[in-house]
């Protein structure tokens, strides 16, 4: 279904509804209202057990409004889309401001759209048995790899979410945004001896995605194939050493250590740990690092952020310079910046804020085995789980969960998971090798921010850390190593 | 500014949401379902912050969401909406119905047996509409105070990210073709205070301190908030890295409650007949040390994870998971227990789609004699953590390690503030090494510690 059909036919919106919203929005002043209406349909299955346990279905659909007067945000939602419900949330979120009505709004404009994701069935809409399929191929893959891969659990969502946004500033905007992720994790056993392994994938794109490259078999075998691994893993050293992050996943590092600190909210308050370092140096000059929403097909791009703002390619850190802030239109009017559409929310309950897109840094001339041959004693770290911030002191963690030991040139032992931790504005400026190989993550990543949890991407070809805390467990004297 | 709040609430519509879920289960039966269940949630959500002494955000709304779970003998499906209009319902129903013929017959599926059903009865003390009581200017006043108690502290507080009041109520409702209705309506409200503090190198630190109530009496005043979080927050102004040490490691109750965490995870049903923990097929062995008895309790009166009954409609209570380290219990739900042959625990949890998951009720670790400040003072070198980052802690293989600030102990005392460290170990060993348990027991969520040490950590930093 077209947005303009859900919501114009569906729920019986009309131009002038939206212009009398707006002006209920704005009837005791204030600088800027927008409405944000959401109609997501979502789908999820899960196999336990070689047994589809669950399978679910489920439709929510509301409002958010807003009120912006000076650094003040008036918000309400409502789940009944009647006009005399809309109306009211729209007076709740206009008592932020206080002085005489704001003239009406009359008429929209519509930017030129593009279409970063276009499929001609979305997922949510595609025969469940396809879906069922996927995840019991993907079982049966797993269970295959490794007669020790004993417990095996895959599960497969999707959305579309169809969203109009209007603002008093005659923005219009919709935009039908679909998403299908797939997970297996698995737990390999033997002797007594356990270990763990995950994989998946996805993005902005319609079940054959999965039927093409990015098989189930492709994540089963990988979630497998770490489990495995991991059996035989040794105990990870601790203290300060070199590091080598693989391409792709590992751009966490980024998400956290720079990303988080440059949105442009925590800038605008003085809270951050990067405010008033543009035009400073932040990072080497091998470092080039993009926000980039217009990425075709994947799970952090966006048409148009959630404040019908068209997505871009914003440079964060050109050759080791801070740049820009990622913004959206609240922090680009106060900070006399530009938007950059970064403007996100989890859904219609939630107010909008600059969030990340697809996060990475652009590939150097390092080939990847040099930069493992350059490190005497360190860890090269391929995947991780998750990570986290504290904005205000810059202090970063993210988690290796597939990580090896690297000992005079040569890639050694597996090593247990180990968090990294590191300080935001100084880990870059030790990056002294960038590798060539480029890679974005699968398309798994969901990040959070003050509860709101938005989709994202994150990216990063080889590169090399001179020193960076490894949190391990390894003894001076067990045959680990400490610096 | 105040009548918003007062405006949503009394124009709610009135439908009856019991009669509502009890239809829609009698209907799941006439479209051919074996069994059924039915979940309906109402909420209302008010929250402020204030910011250097200014609202930067006022939010105020409502909302209802209905799940429905069909049973076809073993298969099971389940569907959820926004939707109450009687076209959004059926189609909920039909969807639901069609969806539960790609499931698997699983064996144990299933809602709980007639007998297992049931409320607990009395007031639980869990729902006073007080938390909406203030009218709105005192609420922003109440979030206003907290920041002003910071910021006024001490003139290193420079800036700050706001002080804040939010209220919440919201109902449940539970029916099952076994013949369970029921509902019950909680209420919070909560005020915190984030400053941000700046050394003469302008190096800033940021820390919070927080209170929440299910009533408005019993939340902390304002300027108690606010005052403790600018002294949480100096004492990390001018925080150093380390040297890699193995020393004792004290855990603040606010940071142990994570190790509570680790340890739920590990004995949860879901995990345990996977293999997916550490502790599976530990039942009635050693797992801790003699002095580490853990309860589960969704019956406390007033408390954050206290409900009548869980979310398949079974009466809650008080199990004892760890006495003096011996596993007693695992937390399980309906699935899980006849998964690993034993009874429910009525931990069943849920959303509004899926099958239930399995969520704490009370859940602590019982309380030891040694005041948190004797526990300190009897370690000679140490790190006292007060705050964790990142996740890290692996339950198949007990692997833990996550980066960590706080306070370096030295001769006994708190004495300088330490961060960009890690702490890592084996959750295996650690339940063992837990070798002080604070008297400091204090419920600010479903989940309490009180101060714990804990030996044989690896502290990484230089």
């Amino acid at each position: 279904m077209k947005n303009s059909q859900l919501f114009f036919e569906h729920y019986g919106l009309t131009q002038h509804d939206l212009e009398r919203y707006l002006a209920a929005a704005l009837s005791a002043g204030g600088d800027y209202a927008d409405l944000y209406f959401e109609y997501l349909s979502s789908t999820s299955l899960m196999v336990d057990e070689s047994m589809v346990k669950s399978a679910s279905q489920g439709i929510s659909a509301g409002c958010g409004i807003r009120v912006v007067s000076g650094e003040r945000t008036g918000y309400a939602y409502t789940d009944d889309l009647s006009s005399q419900r809309v109306l009211q949330a729209a007076r709740t979120a206009a008592l932020i401001a206080s002085g005489p009505a704001k003239e009406p709004i009359i008429g929209f404009q519509e930017k030129p759209a593009r279409n970063l994701y276009p499929v001609s069935l979305p997922s949510v809409e595609a025969e469940i048995t396809a879906k069922v399929e996927l995840v019991m191929r993907a079982d049966r893959a797993a269970r295959a790899y490794d007669p020790r891969i004993k417990e095996v659990r895959a599960s497969y969502a999707d959305e579309l979410r169809h969203i109009l946004v209007v603002g008093s500033d005659n923005t219009y905007a919709e935009d039908s945004q679909p998403l299908a992720r797939l997970n297996v994790s698995s737990i390999a056993k033997v002797d007594g001896n356990s270990a763990r392994g995950s994989a998946g994938g996805g993005g902005r794109v319609a079940l054959d995605f999965f039927f093409g490259e990015k098989t189930p078999e492709y994540f089963a075998r990988e979630a497998a194939r770490q489990a495995i691994l991991q059996l035989d893993a040794r105990e990870a050293p601790a203290g300060e050493m070199e590091v080598v992050l693989g391409p792709g996943w590992p751009g966490v590092l980024l998400h956290e250590a720079v990303g988080h600190g440059l949105e442009a909210d925590f800038n605008r308050k003085k809270t951050s740990a990067f405010t008033g370092l543009v035009g400073r140096r932040v990072a080497s000059e091998k470092c080039t690092v993009v926000d980039n929403g217009t990425m075709p097909w994947r799970r952090g791009s966006l048409n148009v952020d959630d404040e019908g703002q068209p997505t871009q390619n914003t440079v964060l850190i050109e050759k080791g310079v801070l740049k820009n802030y990622l913004s959206d239109k609240l922090s680009a009017r106060l900070m006399g910046i530009a938007d950059t559409g970064n403007g996100r929310r989890e859904s219609y309950e939630h107010i909008p804020m600059p969030r990340m897109t697809n996060t990475y840094m652009l590939a150097g001339e390092d080939a990847p085995e040099d930069i493992i041959r350059s490190v005497k004693r360190g860890i090269y770290a391929v995947n991780f789980g998750g990570g986290q911030v504290d904005i205000t002191n810059g202090k970063f963690v993210f988690s290796a969960s597939e990580a090896y030991l690297i000992e005079n040139g040569t890639i050694t032992a597996p090593i247990k998971g180990a968090t990294l931790i590191g300080n935001g504005p100084d880990v870059l400026t030790r990056v002294s090798m960038v590798g060539s190989d480029l890679k974005l993550d699968e398309g798994v990543g969901t990040c959070g921010k003050d509860g709101q949890a938005v989709p994202v991407g994150v990216g990063i070809p080889t590169i090399k850390i001179d020193r960076l805390t490894v949190g391990g467990t390894a003894k001076r004297d067990s045959g680990g190593f400490m610096q | 500014m105040p009548q918003g709040a007062v405006e949503i609430r009394n124009q709610k519509l009135e439908t009856d949401l019991k009669a509502l879920a009890a239809d829609l289960v009698r209907r799941a039966l006439l479209g051919g379902a074996s069994a059924a269940e039915c979940v309906v949630r109402e909420g209302d959500e008010f929250s402020t912050v204030v910011r250097l002494g200014q609202v930067e955000t006022l939010k105020e709304s409502g909302s209802r969401a209905i799940g429905v779970r069909v049973f076809f003998g073993q298969r099971a499906a389940s569907t959820y909406s926004s939707d109450f209009s009687r076209e959004g319902l059926d189609r909920m129903l039909r969807a639901a119905i069609e969806l539960a013929r790609i499931t698997s017959e699983d064996p144990y599926a299933g809602i709980p047996q007639p007998g297992q059903l049931g409320s607990i009865s009395g007031d639980l003390d869990l729902y006073h509409d007080d938390v909406y009581s203030l009218p709105g200017d005192e609420r922003i006043d109440y979030a206003r105070r907290a920041e002003k108690a910071a910021l006024d502290f001490d003139s290193r507080i420079k800036n700050s990210e706001g002080g804040s009041f939010d209220a919440a109520t919201g109902r449940k409702v539970l029916a099952n073709s076994h013949g369970f209705l029921g509902e019950y309506q909680r209420s919070y409200c909560a005020a915190a205070a984030v400053p941000i503090a700046q050394d003469e190198r302008g190096n800033m630190q940021r820390d919070y301190w927080f209170s929440i109530a299910r009533s408005l009496r019993r939340l902390e005043a304002a300027e108690n908030i606010g005052k403790i979080a600018a002294q949480r927050t100096l004492r990390r102004l001018g925080a150093k890295k380390i040297k890699t040490a193995e020393v004792p490691v004290v855990f603040d109750p606010l940071v142990a409650v994570s190790i509570m965490d680790h340890i739920f995870e590990g004995i949860n049903g879901d995990s345990i007949y996977r293999g997916a923990s550490f502790l599976a097929g530990k039942l009635g062995q050693k797992v801790a040390g003699d002095n580490v008895t853990v309860i589960d309790d969704g019956t406390m009166r007033g408390g954050f994870g206290t409900s009548p009954f869980d979310a398949e409609g079974v009466p809650t209570r008080r199990t004892t998971v760890i006495e003096r380290g011996v596993l007693k219990s695992y937390l399980l739900n309906t699935y899980t227990g006849k998964k690993l042959g034993l009874e429910t625990t009525a931990n069943a949890s849920r959303g509004l789609a899926g099958n239930p998951g399995i969520g704490p009720g009370n859940y602590f670790l019982h309380r030891g004699s040694k005041p948190a400040k004797a526990i300190v003072s009897e370690i000679k070198e140490g790190l006292y953590v007060t705050e964790f980052l990142g996740q890290g802690a692996n339950l198949v293989t007990g692997d833990y390690s996550r980066g960590a600030s706080g306070m370096w102990i030295s001769r006994g005392e708190l004495a300088y503030p330490v961060e960009e460290i890690t702490v890592a170990g084996n959750l295996k060993e650690m339940f063992f090494n837990i070798v002080e348990i604070g008297d400091d027991l204090e419920f600010r969520g479903a989940m309490a510690c009180p101060t714990i040490r804990i030996d044989g950590l690896t502290v990484g930093g230089e």
